[in-house]
């Protein structure tokens, strides 16, 4: 990793901790998928999803678990580092503290991208709906960029408190709403077949917030983590 | 410290008296909406509370900038104080709109979009009081307070410009409305009157309420360390 600056390789390099440790381990994707996958089943029986009522609230069902699927990896991307003391050994290190949160923040979407990759054919399949759309698959790119980047930051806040398994989801999901709002409209457009002057509107606001929510998560990070 | 500040007394008196001055306008200067009658008048304060909770979350989002720049703890405690202010204003501010909506939409609460973003921005609000609540370092506490209050503050645009991107039953008053907005109306020359009387009353008495709540907290710092030093 030569030819990067300091920036990126500290960034790279805590992307690649994060990515072997859980290749060795696989905790963190395996308890997600299987919690995501459970919820759309619960959804099933809780929603009564007919073939009609369906075409409306799949969005809705698909960001819901994503989002429940999301905060189960944030959390314990977090208290992982918390537990046998990694973070201070991370913040011990000679780099931007902003490289730091970046790549936690990019270990984090990756895997719920992966999630998200899994989760959206079993449901296509399961459903038989066509969910492979490139519009729609933007949409979960950047709507899921946009949750774990809040999601991030809130979770190294959560990690700190006294109560913080139960922290996380309360501190993210009200904060979190217009990127959810934002994507659901957008994927849930996409699905009806709408034009894009009726998608548009919804997929600038979530740029919007990804742009607002990433470059606030990187300023801030810093205070978060001093001791 | 100690002694109340003689200004405080004198915004007391302001806030009182400017606050009776706008109940007594509302219900005796401004003219009956020819519609709806009198439950329009809940309108003065239904707005004017809404203006103070969204102001008060501003200054809990620009004091929380200020501490993360300056480590200065009298700025987290005027945070707080905002935060607290904010949260019951913005409660007043869904009540009397419940209020308005039963016999205007018959319905107490409609899912609207408008009316969910306040209540989210409500439940950020609250989720901040239950973050400090788990912290017991006032250092720590002071700088997650902080940073928590400006990433929960970037929600708040999305309730007020709710109205402007969903389709909404909620009418605006100042702007264009919505076709499918109900319980719309044009403000006459005297109503504008009162509902600016109103909006200046309740900010009178908003920052009447910071001052107190910030010298609480000051006040409460200063029993707690003195408790400590009397221990020791």
């Amino acid at each position: 990793m030569s030819g990067l600056t300091p920036f990126m390789s500290a960034m790279g390099a805590v992307i690649w901790k994060d990515l072997r440790a859980e290749w060795r381990s696989r905790e963190v994707i395996s308890a997600m998928l299987v919690f995501a996958l459970l919820v759309i089943l619960i959804f099933n029986f809780a929603l009564d999803l007919q073939p009609n009522v369906r075409a409306g609230i799949s969005s809705g069902v698909l960001w819901v678990t994503l989002a429940f699927a999301g905060t189960l990896g944030l959390n314990r991307s977090m208290a992982v580092e918390k537990d046998r003391g990694c973070l201070d050994g991370l913040l011990l290190a000679p780099v931007d503290r902003a490289a730091i949160y970046l790549g936690k923040a990019f270990a984090n979407l990756l895997f719920m991208l992966l999630v998200a990759f899994i989760v959206l054919p079993v449901y296509g399949i399961l459903y038989n709906t066509n969910m492979i759309i490139p519009g729609l698959l933007l949409v979960i790119l950047l709507g899921s960029e946009g949750y774990v980047a809040v999601g991030t930051l809130l979770a190294s806040m959560a990690v700190q408190a006294r109560t913080r398994d139960i922290l996380l989801p309360i501190l993210l999901f009200p904060v979190a709403v217009p990127v959810v709002v934002s994507a659901v409209k957008a994927t849930g457009g996409y699905l009806a077949g709408l034009g894009w002057e009726e998608i548009q509107p919804w997929f600038t606001l979530l740029v919007v917030y990804d742009v607002i929510f990433t470059s606030v998560a990187f300023m801030v990070f810093d205070s978060v983590v001093e001791e | 410290m100690l002694q109340k500040p003689k200004l405080l007394t004198v915004l007391d008196v302001a806030a009182i008296a400017s606050f009776l001055a706008a109940t007594a306008l509302v219900f005796f200067y401004a003219p009956l909406e020819r519609v709806m009658g009198a439950v329009q008048k809940v309108f003065y304060f239904h707005v004017a509370s809404g203006w103070v909770g969204m102001l008060s979350f501003l200054v809990a989002a620009i004091v929380g900038i200020i501490y993360l720049i300056r480590k200065d703890l009298k700025w987290d405690s005027v945070g707080v104080a905002a935060v607290e202010i904010g949260i019951a204003f913005t409660l007043i501010n869904v009540v009397t709109g419940a209020i308005w909506a039963r016999p205007i939409w018959n319905t107490w609460w409609t899912w609207d979009p408008r009316l969910t973003t306040a209540t989210i921005m409500e439940l950020v609000y609250l989720a901040y009081l239950m973050l400090r609540a788990g912290i017991e370092e006032p250092e720590r506490r002071a700088r997650f307070g902080a940073v928590y209050a400006i990433v929960g503050f970037l929600s708040v645009p999305l309730t007020f410009f709710s109205i402007r991107l969903f389709r909404t039953i909620h009418p605006v008053v100042i702007g264009s409305n919505d076709p499918g907005a109900m319980g719309a109306f044009d403000m006459t020359p005297t109503m504008t009157q009162v509902f600016l009387f109103s909006l200046l009353a309740f900010t009178i008495v908003y920052f009447d309420l910071l001052w107190h709540r910030i010298r609480l907290g000051r006040l409460a710092e200063r029993v707690e360390s003195l408790r400590l030093k009397v221990q020791a």
